[in-house]
């Protein structure tokens, strides 16, 4: 992954934290605020190497709860933990596959937020919890998973649109042409 | 396969996070004021966006309906006045009794409004950012109140220019309350389920507490943070508790907090 996407992947972070903070339209609708960061880690895991993993979670993981109540540095662990097994898993996946990224994305989107309470619960903290939780983790699930093709889908195009693809290397070189004919 | 960096850089992240972790509360909070701070271009730039559609929107308006609007708003205005000339008359003489019983007198409240800018991104706290901080007066602790009047919570933190707000229903917010029956009992507001729904728990109350619903709940001033009489919402139902020592309410909130855009702060 190049630097540049490195910063594609960070601005995203930054966008979608901001976004969950600003507009509340799914909350309206069904009583749960999706989260951004676990689909954009799929894609940091399966794209990126470790620094854009360990960026990305110490990045997004601070800004959200810069804004939120959460004590600060609580949404790393679980980001970060998130990225590491996909990451040491890869090799596995078929990365490309629709269905390997929605699966990734709907485990991801519901491991973090339970990392994240299980955490809090641990540091003495009392998050809101009850039956509704569960409802919770389902639709931060579900909709992290449908949120993972897509982005694959905008980071893919983001690239072509403005990374300079290597040019394929040949297996012609010049010094070792055979020249026919007199010069 | 994880390499040997990798689970250098791992750890290196782990240490990371719990340093910050444990960092001092104000530490933190200054971290987090700084890390913050990095929104506030963003929070502009939908301030200015808002700002550039309701213009939009008023000059879309056909004439006749501003000035229609214009001559409700004028006689609501007139009303509003009768009626807080009123008030004055009746403030007055309230003082005057208190005066001559020998009461402390009542201190007249002051607000602030703010708009809401920023929501809690998390699912398990509830919270919201104000545009007002330090640099307009605000401390923490202070009394927030919808544009009607109903309690909403409480500021928790304070930066140079906003101040984050934790709401009713917060696992952080507790308020002593008063329903407003013949038995006048006396309870503590805690917190709601995890959903949202617009429901709190009214707990602490006595065996022998009257609750019907439709009661109206109100603050009772005790605990230093919220003055006295501020509504907070109505009974629901309520039931026995701790083998039937203790009775819990449920109370619909007449603020509603997922919908607010601006509010009061209690600055005085």
């Amino acid at each position: 992954m190049s630097l540049l996407s490195l910063l594609f992947v960070l601005a995203t972070a930054y966008l979608a934290v901001f976004l969950e903070a600003a507009f509340g339209g799914f909350r309206h609708l069904v009583g749960v605020q999706l989260d951004l960061l676990p689909p954009l880690m799929v894609y940091a895991a399966l794209s990126g190497g470790m620094l854009t993993i360990t960026v990305l979670a110490v990045a997004g993981g601070l800004l959200l709860d810069s804004i939120s109540v959460n004590p600060l540095g609580v949404s790393v662990l679980p980001l970060i933990a998130v990225g590491v097994v996909i990451y040491g898993g890869r090799e596995l996946i078929l990365r490309d596959q629709r269905f390997a990224q929605l699966v990734l994305g709907l485990a991801a989107s519901t491991a973090v937020p339970a990392l994240t309470l299980i955490i809090l619960m641990t540091t003495g903290h009392k998050p809101l919890l009850g039956w509704g939780t569960l409802w919770q983790l389902a639709v931060m699930g579900v909709g992290g998973a449908l949120v993972t093709p897509p982005c694959f889908h905008l980071f893919a195009r983001l690239e072509r649109a403005l990374v300079h693809s290597r040019a394929p290397e040949t297996s012609f070189r010049a010094d070792r042409e055979i020249r026919r004919g007199r010069s | 396969m994880l390499k040997r960096p990798h689970y250098i850089a791992v750890s290196l992240v782990v240490l990371l996070t719990l340093i910050i972790l444990n960092l001092p509360s104000r530490a933190t909070a200054r971290l987090k004021l700084t890390i913050g701070s990095l929104f506030l271009p963003l929070v502009g730039l939908v301030h200015s966006a808002d700002q550039l559609a309701g213009k939009a929107t008023g000059a879309l308006q056909p004439r006749g309906e501003l000035v229609q609007q214009n001559e409700t708003l004028r006689r609501e205005n007139e009303e509003l006045r009768l009626q807080a000339a009123l008030a004055e008359g009746t403030e007055r003489e309230n003082a005057r009794l208190r005066q001559l019983v020998g009461w402390q007198p009542r201190q007249r409240s002051r607000f602030k409004l703010a708009s809401v800018i920023l929501r809690e991104p998390s699912n398990w706290w509830r919270s919201v950012e104000i545009d007002v901080g330090s640099r307009d007066g605000m401390t923490t602790n202070r009394a927030v109140l919808s544009p009607d009047g109903a309690l909403v919570g409480r500021i928790a933190s304070v930066r140079l220019t906003r101040s984050q707000v934790v709401l009713l229903g917060d696992p952080n917010v507790h308020v002593a309350a008063l329903v407003d029956n013949e038995t006048r009992d006396m309870g503590v507001i805690g917190a709601s389920g995890p959903l949202g729904s617009g429901l709190v728990e009214l707990g602490y109350l006595s065996k022998s507490a009257n609750l019907k619903p439709g009661q109206t709940v109100r603050t009772s001033g005790q605990g230093g943070i919220f003055p006295r009489d501020i509504l907070i919402g109505q009974v629901v139902d309520s039931q026995p508790v701790e083998y039937g020592f203790g009775t819990v309410a449920r109370v619909k909130l007449a603020a509603r907090l997922d919908a607010l855009e601006e509010v009061w702060v209690l600055t005085e």
